[in-house]
């Protein structure tokens, strides 16, 4: 099996590693990186608890061969904070919101509201949903967490 | 008996000896004709992951095509419009081309699967995967696309509709060929198209029937000139109702029209019973209501 060597930018940071050409994103990060805020529910792609973003996109990375991100960009659920350990004003408003039950999808869904507030900071009810479309909550708490989407919208607007 | 954790689907693993990243398309169409059949391409890998986790097939090495340069890109080339091979399902759902030139096509690219998934898969994908009810498929097919298939003796075009072969199965063979583009017209002055899609949940789940219409008619006269009608699951690979684009050459534009068509139509389409999606009886049912509602919302399309 001939290894590969990866070079990526992790969470702001440079990781230069060996990997097999079997591994994939979501085992790079939690096996060998102990990144374990992302989350391997589904291994299939369907479940959306991996979702981490790569060059700002998200992608599920359960099915993302981890060669992919040679040369480019990952930011996990561990590089949301700020760098004075705040948290971000999306985790922060999925806090004050109680928008998680079990928790297991909740870095899945604050990876893509990120990157939907990103694009669109005042997202109306449908633009959420359809963003967090592939993101699976099996306790079924959708209300409270398109509910968070919107107050960290607002808490973004308010901070200018 | 009990599995043990290790056999478990979960926990299993892709397997391959080697993971290449070639930086051109004749460096990747090389390295295919070096392993003579035992490498395969990967592009968003959707699909083939979760095909080389199961075990449905095994390769020994993947050849990644998605560094080429040159490749994703939707461009407008006189009246033809032109999708790269590495073009994915999220470019084309956001695309203002395919929105004002190929509505029906945006409308099918933003069903696929989830956002996530939709930002790596990509339409060539979608057709190389060969399933009856690709939601790109459906309405590249009832655009009259043609693609062009690359190996290491050449290019070849080909219509889609000799493209698909059987169910996962098309002219394109995934170990030594890459498909490069796709082509095809955008929508004129007198042609409206329209996208179905009829399945349990709006996100996250496949289609029980998809149907793509386009139509072009003189709605002045009160004329149909031609229609294509796609659909899928209705056959073993993605469908065209002939018989009924037929009948249609010259049709008026009425309620009579559409159903009749319908009718016609129904009766050529031959789904699979499936515990999941449907039966064959409720899908053929189906399969007339689409035909009737996509041909008028197509029409209703025109000139708008």
């Amino acid at each position: 099996m001939n290894a590969l060597t990866l070079s990526f930018t992790l969470n702001g940071n440079e990781v230069s590693l060996h990997i097999s050409p079997n591994t994939l994103l979501v085992d790079l990060l939690r096996d060998n990186l102990r990144l374990t805020g992302t989350k391997a529910g589904c291994r299939d792609g369907e479940c959306g608890a991996c979702t981490v973003l790569l060059d700002g996109t998200p992608v599920n990375s359960c099915i993302l061969p981890a060669a992919k991100v040679q040369g480019r960009s990952v930011t996990t659920i561990e590089g949301l904070a700020h760098e004075n350990g705040q948290l971000s004003e999306i985790q922060e408003a999925f806090i004050h919101e109680g928008a998680a039950q079990c928790g297991f999808c909740t870095p899945g869904m604050i990876m893509n509201s990120t990157a939907l507030l990103e694009n669109n900071p005042q997202p109306d009810d449908q633009e959420i949903r359809q963003s967090l479309s592939g993101t699976l909550c099996r306790c079924t708490g959708y209300r409270k967490i398109v509910q968070a989407v919107v107050t960290a919208g607002e808490m973004k607007k308010s901070q200018g | 008996m009990a599995l043990a954790f290790k056999d478990l689907h979960w926990t299993k693993n892709i397997q391959v000896q080697q993971y290449l990243q070639p930086g051109t398309l004749e460096e990747a169409l090389e390295m295919l004709a070096n392993f003579e059949g035992s490498a395969r391409v990967i592009a968003g890998g959707t699909d083939v992951v979760p095909q080389l986790r199961g075990r449905d097939i095994e390769v020994e090495a993947l050849v990644d095509i998605t560094r080429i340069p040159g490749m994703d890109g939707i461009l407008e080339d006189g009246e033809n419009i032109v999708l790269g091979g590495l073009v994915t399902h999220a470019q084309v759902a956001s695309s203002n081309l395919i929105r004002e030139k190929a509505l029906l096509l945006k409308e099918g690219a933003g069903s696929v699967g989830s956002p996530q998934i939709r930002n790596v898969a990509t339409v060539a994908g979608n057709l190389v995967s060969g399933q009856p009810a690709a939601d790109t498929s459906i309405p590249l097919l009832a655009l009259d696309a043609t693609v062009t298939i690359a190996n290491k003796d050449g290019e070849r075009k080909v219509p889609l509709t000799a493209f698909f072969l059987d169910k996962g199965k098309t002219v394109l063979d995934c170990t030594r060929e890459i498909l490069t583009r796709i082509q095809f017209k955008g929508l004129g002055e007198n042609e409206g198209g329209c996208y179905l899609r009829l399945a349990k949940r709006k996100a996250l789940t496949l289609p029980m029937l998809v149907l793509a219409a386009v139509v072009n008619a003189d709605k002045e006269k009160g004329i149909i000139n031609r229609a294509a009608i796609a659909m899928g699951p209705v056959a073993p690979v993605p469908y065209r109702a002939t018989n009924v684009e037929g009948w249609l050459k010259g049709a008026p534009i009425s309620d009579e029209t559409f159903i009749s068509a319908a009718n016609m139509g129904m009766q050529e389409c031959t789904p699979r019973d499936s515990s999941l999606r449907g039966s064959c009886d409720y899908r053929q049912e189906m399969s007339k209501v689409f035909i009737q509602r996509g041909l008028k919302e197509a029409v209703s399309r025109i000139g708008s």
